[in-house]
C-alpha cells in the first residue's frame, strides 16, 4: 500500500472533436495523502473537472483518450476492470456534484437515490439501506430525515438538494470525497453552511478531500494544498497560504487580482477612478459623453450636460426612474406569492444602483418591473415624473427603447438559431429602422463599442465564449440607445477574470453614453464594485439601502451584517476564524 | 384533484356541445338530400316530401338542433308514419336509414371497438416499449440496428398491407388462426381472443413502431442528463441505469401519446374493421357519412370527442402521478 490516496502521474487526457483530439488535460502529476484537503482551481475549460471525473473513470465510453497513470486508494483507475472500478465509485471515492437539481434523479425520493448507491456497494436488506439512508440525511442536517427521504428532489431548497448529494457521497463511508463546484450555484450564506458542512465532516471522518472550483474564495478555508490549473496544466501549487498569500505565478496573479473584493474595492472599476477622483475635488463634476476621447482621457472631464452626470454616489443627478411601494404578487386567489412587497427606491441618471439578495428575496421580479417586463400589481413607478407603471403597452410604446435589460444567462437569452447581428438588430427593426444598411451600420458599430469584431454579424450564439455572448446581450441591449439597462445577474456565470473585463465594459459605456445602471446581483463583492448605491433586498424588501461604502462598511440590520460574514474570505487564516465564529454561533 | 377534475368535466360538456353545433352546421350546408338518398331513385317526389316530414328535417336547422338536445337530456318521440315511436333520454335520434335508434346502435358496436383499441394498445405498448428498451441496452450493436430497420419499416408500411398479409400467411396458408370474427367477450373470451389476435397484431405491429422510436428518443435524451452522472460515479450498472432510471424519464411521453392514439382509435380503425370484417365505429361512420345519416353521425361524433377526451384527462393524472413535479391545475 503506497502512502498516497491519490497518485496522479503524467495524466493527459484528449477529447474526439470532428476528425482530430482536443488535449483537456495534459500531463498532469499531483498526489494527495489520506485525510487531506487539495483545491483545484481554475477558469472554465481549464481541464479541473476532467481531472475529477478521471479520478472516477468516467471518462470511459466516451470516447475520451487517456494516457498516464491515475491510482485512488491503490486501485488503478486506468487499467481497472468495470467490476474493480465500480467498486471505486462509491465506495473509496465519493463524488459530490454540482448543480444539484440536475444531478438528482426528479423521478425517485432522495431516500430511495440514495439507499440504491448503498446497496449497490453493500450487501444489505432494502429496509437496512433506507435506514442508512435516513441515518446520512440526518447527519448532513436534513431536518426531520426520516420524512424528508421520502420526499423527491424539486421539494427541496437548492442548498437542501446539495445537502442530499453530500449525504450520498457520506453513504458508503469512502476514504476520498470529490467535490465539483459544490456550492456554485448556492447564495453566499448557504455556500458557508455547506462549507463548514464538508469541513466538519473531514475532520470527522478522515476522509481525503479533492476540492475543484473557479472560486478562490471557496479553497481559501477548506483546503490544505492548492493547484492551479490553466489549459489543462498545472499552473502553481503549493499550500493554501503561499498560493493566496504569495502567489509566484503571474497566471495565479492575475486570478486573484480578478477576484471582487467584498472588504474594500481593491482595483476600483474604471468608472469610479477618474471620476470619483474629480468628484472628490468640484463636488460632484460631470464626465461627458463625446465618444473615445471620454474613453482614454477620462480624467478631463467637460463640465455641463446634467444628462451625463455621474456624481460619486450619484446623488447629484435628476432622478429618473423612482419606484414607490412596487409590489408584485403572483398566483391566483387563495394561493398569491408576494415576490416584491412595497419598495420604494430611485434610480438617478447616470449613476449605479446595485440590487444584492439571495435566491427567492425578488430581486429579478424587481428589475423586470422596472423595464416594465412585468406590469406591477401595486405601488408606482415613475419614469421622468411620468406614472409608467399601470401604462398601456400602447402608451408605453415610445418610452420602451429608453428602458433596456441584460439578461443573466448568456446562453438561453440570445437565440440559437439566429445570428448574432440579427439579434441585435432586432431592437433596432422594432423601432421602425427599415434601412437594411443603416442597421448593418449600427450592428457594426455597437459590437465595435462592446469590445467585438464588427464583421461578426453573420455568426451564431454557439461560436461564442460565455463573456463574448454576454458582450453581445449588452450590445442589443445598447442598440435602442436606452437611458436605463438593469442588468440581472450579467456576470454570474462567468469566470472571474471574464467577469472583470465585463463589469469594466459596464462601468466604460456607463461613463461614455451617460447611462443609468441597475445591476441586480447576488454576489455582494461584485455590487460593491459597481455599485453608487445600493439596496439590500430579503423577502420582497428592502431591508437596507444606501451609499455602497455605509452599507458594506457600517451594515445596520441583521440580514446584511450575515450576508457580509459569510463571504469567503481570500485569506485562509480569517477564513478560519470566521468559521469558528459562525461554528459558535450555532 | 376535485377543482382539477370539475374544470375538466366543464371543458369536456363544452368541447362536445361545439361538436354537435359544427357537425349539424356542416350537414346543413352540404350538398345532397338525405331523404332522396333513403328513398332511393324510384321514389316520387310527393313521396320525398313525405319522407323529409318524417324525418323532421323541413324543419329550420335550429329547430332541429334544438330537438336533439331535448332528446339527449328528456327523450323524444318519433312519427314513423304508421306509429309513435319513443326514444328515452339520452336519446341521440333514429337513423334516417334503419328507424334503429342511434343510442343503441352504437353501444351495440362500441364494444367491437372497445376490444380492438385496448387490445392492440397493450399489444402495441409492449412491443414498442420493449423495443425501444432493448435498442438503448443493445445500443451501438447488430440488435439495435436491426431494431431502427424493423421500426422504419413499420411505420412506412400502411395497416392494409401489413394486415392482408398476415391474414394470407397464418388464415389462409398456414391455416394456425380462424379467419378473425367479432365474438363478445362475455359469450366466449376464448373466441373473442382468438378472433382478434391478428387485428390486434396488425394494428399494433403499425403503432408499436413509432413507441419504439419514442422510447428509445426519450431514453437516450435521458441517459444524457446529469443526474445519469450522478449514478454512475456511483457504481450504479448500466442496465440499471437505463431500466430504472432512463425509463421512467421515458414514460411521460409514451403515457401522452398513448391517450392521443387510443382515443383517435375508436373513430378512426376504419381500415382495420374493414379488412377484417369487424362491426365497429369505424365502419359505421364510413357509411353513415355516405347515405347522409345525420343522427348516426352526430352520435358517433360524440361518442369519439368523448372517448378523446376522457383519454386525454386519464392521461394527464398518469402523467402527475409518473412525474410528480407535474401539478394538475
Amino acid at each position: 500500500m503506497s502512502e498516497h490516496l491519490v497518485e496522479v502521474r503524467g495524466l493527459t487526457v484528449e477529447f474526439p472533436v470532428a476528425d482530430s483530439y482536443v488535449r483537456a488535460v495534459d500531463g498532469l502529476d499531483f498526489t494527495l495523502e489520506a485525510g487531506k484537503a487539495l483545491g483545484i482551481v481554475g477558469e472554465s475549460g481549464s481541464g479541473k473537472s476532467t481531472v475529477a471525473f478521471g479520478l472516477l473513470g468516467l471518462h470511459r465510453g466516451t470516447g475520451a483518450r487517456l494516457t498516464g497513470s491515475v491510482r485512488v486508494a491503490d486501485v488503478d483507475v486506468v487499467g481497472a476492470d468495470d467490476g474493480e472500478l465500480r467498486r471505486v465509485r462509491g465506495e473509496l471515492a465519493a463524488m459530490v456534484f454540482q448543480d444539484p437539481l440536475s444531478a438528482l434523479d426528479p423521478y425517485h425520493p432522495v431516500g430511495d437515490q440514495i439507499a440504491e448507491v448503498y446497496r449497490v456497494h453493500r450487501k444489505v436488506t432494502r429496509r437496512a439501506a433506507r435506514a442508512r439512508a435516513v441515518e446520512v440525511l440526518d447527519r448532513v442536517g436534513i431536518p426531520d430525515a426520516a420524512r424528508r427521504a421520502r420526499s423527491r428532489p424539486h421539494e427541496f431548497s437548492g442548498g437542501m438538494r446539495q445537502r442530499v448529494l453530500i449525504a450520498m457521497a457520506l453513504a458508503c463511508e469512502p476514504r476520498l470525497l470529490i467535490a465539483d463546484e459544490p456550492t456554485t450555484a448556492l447564495d453566499v450564506t448557504v455556500q458557508a453552511q455547506i462549507l463548514d458542512l464538508l469541513h466538519d465532516l473531514r475532520a470527522e471522518t478522515g476522509a481525503g478531500l479533492l476540492l475543484v472550483t473557479h472560486d478562490l474564495g471557496v479553497v481559501a478555508g477548506s483546503v490544505d494544498h492548492v493547484l492551479v490549473m490553466k489549459d489543462g496544466r498545472a499552473v502553481e501549487r503549493g499550500t493554501v497560504a503561499e498560493v493566496l498569500g504569495t502567489p509566484r505565478e503571474p497566471y495565479t496573479r492575475a486570478l486573484l487580482a480578478a477576484v471582487p473584493r467584498v472588504d474594500a474595492p481593491v482595483h476600483p472599476v474604471d468608472k469610479r477612478g477618474p471620476v470619483a477622483a474629480v468628484a472628490a475635488g468640484t463636488g460632484g463634476a460631470a464626465a461627458t459623453s463625446d465618444g473615445g476621447d471620454a474613453a482614454e482621457a477620462p480624467a478631463a472631464p467637460v463640465s455641463g450636460g446634467a444628462s451625463a452626470a455621474v456624481g460619486p454616489v450619484g446623488a447629484d443627478g435628476d432622478v429618473l426612474l423612482e419606484a414607490d411601494g412596487l409590489r408584485r404578487e403572483f398566483g391566483r386567489r387563495g394561493a398569491t406569492v408576494t415576490a416584491v412587497d412595497g419598495v420604494s427606491l430611485t434610480v438617478r441618471e447616470g449613476e449605479t444602483l446595485g440590487v444584492v439578495g439571495e435566491s427567492g428575496s425578488g430581486k429579478t421580479t424587481l428589475g423586470r418591473m422596472l423595464v416594465r417586463l412585468l406590469d406591477p400589481t401595486g405601488g408606482q413607478l415613475r419614469y421622468r415624473g411620468q406614472d409608467i407603471g399601470a401604462l398601456g403597452e400602447k402608451a408605453l410604446r415610445p418610452l420602451r427603447h429608453e428602458l433596456q435589460m441584460v439578461f443573466q444567462d448568456p446562453v438561453s437569452s440570445l437565440n440559437p438559431r439566429r445570428s448574432i447581428g440579427e439579434s441585435i438588430a432586432d431592437p433596432l427593426r422594432a423601432a421602425g429602422e427599415r434601412d437594411e444598411r443603416r442597421i448593418r451600420a449600427r450592428v457594426g458599430e455597437l459590437l465595435e463599442r462592446v469590445g467585438l469584431d464588427p464583421d461578426w454579424y453573420h455568426r451564431y450564439p454557439h461560436e461564442f465564449s460565455g463573456g463574448q455572448r454576454q458582450r453581445v446581450g449588452i450590445a442589443r441591449a445598447l442598440a435602442p440607445e436606452p437611458k436605463l439597462i438593469v442588468c440581472d445577474e450579467p456576470v454570474s456565470a462567468l469566470d472571474v477574470t471574464t467577469q472583470a473585463q465585463v463589469v469594466e465594459l459596464l462601468g466604460e459605456l456607463q461613463r461614455d453614453l451617460g447611462l443609468s445602471l441597475v445591476f441586480i446581483a447576488h454576489d455582494l463583492a461584485v455590487v460593491r464594485q459597481v455599485s453608487d448605491r445600493v439596496a439590500v433586498m430579503r423577502a420582497g424588501q428592502v431591508v437596507e439601502h444606501g451609499r455602497v461604502d455605509e452599507v458594506y462598511d457600517s451594515p445596520q440590520h441583521s440580514y446584511t451584517k450575515g450576508l457580509l460574514a459569510a463571504v469567503p474570505v481570500l485569506d485562509p487564516t480569517e477564513s478560519a476564524a470566521r468559521r469558528a465564529a459562525r461554528a459558535g454561533a450555532r | 384533484m376535485t377543482g382539477y377534475l370539475i374544470r375538466r368535466i366543464i371543458g369536456m360538456v363544452t368541447v362536445l356541445f361545439a361538436l354537435t353545433v359544427i357537425i349539424y352546421a356542416v350537414f346543413y350546408i352540404a350538398p345532397g338530400d338525405p331523404a332522396q338518398l333513403a328513398c332511393g331513385l324510384k321514389c316520387s317526389p310527393v313521396q320525398v316530401r313525405q319522407l323529409r316530414g318524417q324525418l323532421g328535417i323541413n324543419e329550420p336547422v335550429y329547430l332541429q338542433y334544438a330537438h336533439f338536445l331535448k332528446g339527449v337530456f328528456a327523450g323524444r318521440d318519433f312519427s314513423s308514419g304508421a306509429g309513435v315511436l319513443h326514444c328515452d333520454a339520452p336519446c341521440l335520434g333514429i337513423s334516417y336509414r334503419t328507424n334503429e335508434q342511434v343510442t343503441s346502435m352504437i353501444l351495440n358496436r362500441l364494444p367491437v371497438t372497445a376490444s380492438l383499441a385496448l387490445g392492440a394498445m397493450v399489444i402495441w405498448l409492449l412491443l414498442g416499449v420493449g423495443s425501444g428498451l432493448l435498442s438503448v441496452l443493445r445500443r451501438g450493436r447488430f440488435t439495435e440496428r436491426v431494431l431502427t430497420s424493423l421500426t422504419l419499416a413499420g411505420t412506412a408500411i400502411p395497416v392494409f398491407i401489413i394486415g392482408l398479409l398476415l391474414l394470407l400467411l397464418f388464415c389462409a396458408y398456414l391455416q394456425w388462426l380462424p379467419f378473425p370474427s367479432y365474438v363478445a367477450l362475455s359469450e366466449d373470451p376464448q373466441q373473442w381472443f382468438w378472433g382478434l389476435l391478428l387485428p390486434w397484431v396488425s394494428l399494433a405491429l403499425i403503432e408499436s413502431a413509432k413507441y419504439a422510436r419514442l422510447t428509445r428518443s426519450s431514453m437516450l435524451e435521458t441517459l444524457a442528463e446529469d443526474h445519469i452522472r450522478t449514478f454512475r460515479a456511483y457504481g450504479v450498472s448500466e442496465r440499471r441505469l437505463v431500466t430504472r432510471h432512463a425509463l421512467r424519464g421515458a414514460l411521460s411521453p409514451v403515457i401522452a401519446l398513448s391517450a392521443l392514439d387510443l382515443g383517435t382509435m375508436f373513430g378512426s380503425a376504419v381500415l382495420t374493421e374493414s379488412l377484417f370484417g369487424l362491426p365497429g365505429l369505424g365502419k359505421l361512420m364510413v357509411y353513415s357519412v355516405n347515405v347522409l345519416d345525420l343522427p348516426v353521425v352526430v352520435g358517433l361524433v360524440m361518442v369519439t370527442g368523448f372517448c378523446v377526451v376522457v383519454a386525454n384527462a386519464i392521461a394527464d393524472v398518469l402523467y402527475a402521478v409518473a412525474d410528480r413535479r407535474v401539478v394538475l391545475t
